[in-house]
């Protein structure tokens, strides 16, 4: 479906709210998606000749019905054909109103869904995918194209996602007091997966994956709006904006990543970083602090700072160490270390490293052996970063990454001097030795 | 995350005896993990075009004599190392000398 905007953003804004009427209606996950999506499809080819109907959410609803009832119908039909003639007549199980039909808000059906597609029964991959299809609107073809993969690969994923949900009776209604926290926790990292996935493509090629990006925005918009007062909601919608934020400054004209701190800041979007600012301001004075309040508030004020040179690293590492308290996990720990070697010293964070060497999820990652290189570079022991950067070159699965760490390997040689000389003694803030690209 | 599983096989045996990979496919297919499959000729047929200062050979033969070469293929796409080795480990029987798993390069990079 390649509708055009804004007519694709009116018909995927609207899908949720069809597929939850429909799902109230008449029950059955898979058989009410593959109607919406068929009329997704009808809209997308008659709108643009014959004009958008006055309320192109009661159309989708009346398309989507009849191509439901026509599914029955000739499924009925095709049960008929194949027992005998006595077969009783099936009775319209699937379209008998579903129990507690009342009429929640088009918010509320939105999150039910987001509820539904992230259920624990599926893989995140498959969580990920019946998401983008279900509540996001993309067809089966355009999940696979930001996914890269063909689209027999992709559509089997969605459909067995379907299927589960079926057979493990899901239902869709939100889910219990007991299990609320949890399944939220999955929806919120579905849509980081999504941004994620997006985030690490936008350039070149891979343009597609791009909208991936504001996609996991919309739906991260989306949930924010049914739930207001949740902090980590908002967090997660500001961690978003405020990374995104980024994007026109993070690859060079030839697609090369550009790090953090020798990014052009005036191509930052500075919309989105002053609305991810005050999403994560109000989130943490209202609610309880989370991972992705803690995380988008770091991102917050690596964007405020106007050189990199003014970062307050200082707060950053104190918010690291929040993170690690609440949420620990080895790439916490890695970027910890670096907010630890800008305060206090690359030795200081190149020892907090090393209690990662016996961690065999981070271990072998190329990262840590990238951030180890980082630090002894700022250390001045170039011969030991060479090696790093080029251990995490050959570890590394991205290209991007790898042609950053090869350069980095280039430029240690070059610093390294011919006869050692003694350490940098660096100031305790150490932002001033990070050296301008070269 | 894209994986290539590299299916070898002992140079000395008889090519192609011996597969069954139902199993598998049909894993991989119905998760909407699998993205293609190639069973390779055998390498006594292949051909090696080199270039050295502009000179241009080829010749008949694989490029490397060994013990065991790679008979077939297949890519899949999974959500994490761990699953393409739990799918690698469904070809891993019969006749084959084993099956590596070998991640792809991705085109996607985060800023560092």
């Amino acid at each position: 479906m390649s509708t055009t905007e804004p007519l694709g953003d009116l018909l995927r804004e609207l899908v949720p709210q069809v597929l939850g009427v429909l799902l109230r209606r008449y029950g059955g996950f898979e058989e009410c998606e593959d109607a919406v999506q068929e009329a997704l499809l009808a809209a997308a080819t008659q709108w643009p000749a014959e004009g958008v109907p006055r309320s192109p959410r009661s159309w989708l609803v009346t398309v989507a019905s009849r191509r439901l009832v026509d599914q029955v119908r000739s499924e009925q039909a095709r049960r008929r054909r194949e027992v005998t003639a006595a077969a009783r007549e099936a009775p319209h199980a699937g379209l008998a109103p579903a129990p507690g039909d009342g009429s929640p808000s088009d918010q509320d059906d939105a999150l039910v869904l987001l509820f539904l597609c992230c259920h624990p029964a599926l893989t995140p991959a498959s969580q990920v995918a019946l998401t983008l299809h279900a509540v996001g609107g993309l067809s089966a073809t355009e999940v696979a194209r930001a996914f890269l993969v063909p689209e027999a690969t992709m559509a089997p994923r969605i459909s067995r996602a379907k299927q589960r949900i079926k057979a493990v009776g899901a239902s869709f209604t939100m889910p219990s007091a007991q299990e609320w926290a949890g399944r939220l926790d999955a929806v919120l990292h579905v849509l980081y997966l999504i941004f994620n996935e997006g985030y690490t493509t936008s350039s070149g090629p891979d343009l597609h994956r791009g909208e991936l990006t504001a996609e996991a925005i919309r739906l991260a918009r989306m949930a924010h709006r049914s739930l207001p007062n949740d902090g980590e909601v908002a967090g997660l919608l500001s961690l978003m904006l405020l990374t995104d934020a980024r994007r026109a400054a993070r690859t060079g004209p030839d697609g090369d990543l550009v790090p953090l701190a020798e990014q052009d800041r005036d191509r930052w979007d500075a919309a989105m970083i002053e609305e991810g600012t005050a999403l994560v301001t109000d989130a943490m004075s209202a609610s309880p602090l989370g991972p992705y309040q803690l995380q988008a508030a770091i991102a917050a004020l690596h964007v405020q700072a106007p050189r990199a040179g003014d970062t307050d690293w200082e707060q950053i590492r104190i918010l690291y160490g929040i993170l690690t308290r609440i949420a620990p996990n080895p790439m916490v720990t890695l970027n910890h270390a670096v907010a630890v070697a800008m305060t206090r010293g690359p030795q200081a964070g190149l020892e907090l490293l090393e209690s990662l060497d016996g961690d065999p999820r981070i271990a072998r990652h190329h990262r840590l052996h990238a951030v180890r290189a980082h630090l002894q570079e700022l250390a001045g022991e170039y011969a030991a970063a060479t090696e790093n950067y080029r251990l995490a070159a050959r570890r590394t699965t991205s290209l991007p990454e790898q042609r950053y760490l090869r350069d980095r390997v280039h430029r240690c040689t070059d610093s390294a001097p011919d006869v050692p000389g003694p350490l940098l003694d660096l100031p305790s803030s150490a932002s001033s030795g990070k050296r301008s690209g070269g | 995350m894209k994986f290539l599983l590299n299916l070898y096989l002992h140079a000395a045996d008889l090519p192609g005896e011996g597969f069954d990979h139902e199993e598998f496919l049909a894993a991989a297919r119905q998760a909407g993990e699998l993205i293609s499959a190639h069973a390779f000729a055998d390498p006594s047929i292949s051909a090696v075009a080199r270039a050295r200062d502009g000179v241009v050979t080829v010749t008949e033969g694989p490029y490397l004599q060994t013990s065991d070469h790679v008979v077939g293929q297949y890519v899949v796409d999974c959500e994490s190392r761990a699953r393409a080795v739990e799918l690698a480990t469904l070809i891993a029987g019969g006749q084959l000398g084993g099956v590596e798993i070998r991640p792809l390069m991705d085109s996607a990079g985060m800023e560092m």
